[in-house]
């Protein structure tokens, strides 16, 4: 049996509200690091996650949105973005700080059908 | 792929993504807070119809015990935690919370 799992990671949460968004970026840093075959899916307010911009300097938070883009440097590539919860925010793919398909739903529940294990942040 | 849902679906868009995004046919099981969907009378019973007609749901029945949730939508199926436990042993879950 393979070492390697297929995990999806599933952000759905905004930044710095809860705890969810900064974990998921753990977690998957901690699974890169394992080689591990990620796919990273970003939806609902997950979106905000890798907004471009954002200034927490006056709010003593640590903006970790930075830390996406070394993503690459871990081998995990494979970043999605899910249009319609883009496009009802306001955003384009252009907002974002980091390379992310920008797909359909059908595209996501495919996703995460070909799964070892998806993981909710 | 078995759906997990746990927040009420008064306060949360859990339920909705979970539709969203989850295969067609594919099984849903509300826990927690998520339970107050599962009941008859309510403002949401005609959307949870509308959900059963793409998805087996169940409702965990510790949870609406513990909630007072004894009507529920007919046609949402009541597992215990030996149910729960079977539906995972079946497929593959993942959480909406």
């Amino acid at each position: 049996m393979s070492d390697v799992s297929k995990i999806l990671i599933m952000m759905r949460k905004a930044p710095y509200g809860t705890i969810y968004a900064f974990e998921g970026l753990e977690s998957v840093l901690i699974m890169g690091a394992y080689e591990q075959d990620i796919t990273m899916i970003f939806a609902d307010d997950g979106v905000y996650s890798i907004k471009k911009g954002m200034d927490t300097s006056a709010v003593g938070i640590k903006d970790f949105s930075p830390t996406f883009r070394v993503l690459e440097m871990y081998d995990i590539e494979k970043l999605y973005v899910d249009r319609e919860s883009m496009e009802a925010r306001g955003l384009t793919a252009d907002d974002l700080i980091v390379e992310a398909e920008v797909v359909d739903t059908e595209t996501i529940t495919k996703l995460m059908e070909e799964q070892d294990a998806v993981l909710p942040f | 792929m078995l759906h997990l849902v746990n927040r009420s679906p008064y306060a949360s868009t859990s339920l909705d993504s979970c539709v969203k995004f989850a295969k067609k046919g594919s099984p849903i099981l509300l826990i927690e807070d998520a339970v107050y969907g599962a009941m008859a009378g309510t403002a949401l019973e005609k959307k949870m119809e509308s959900i059963m007609k793409d998805f087996t749901v169940y409702a965990l029945k510790e949870d609406l015990l513990a909630r007072g949730v004894t009507n529920v939508i007919a046609g949402i199926t009541e597992v215990d935690y030996t149910g729960f436990v079977e539906l995972v042993e079946e497929h593959k879950p993942t959480t909406w919370t």
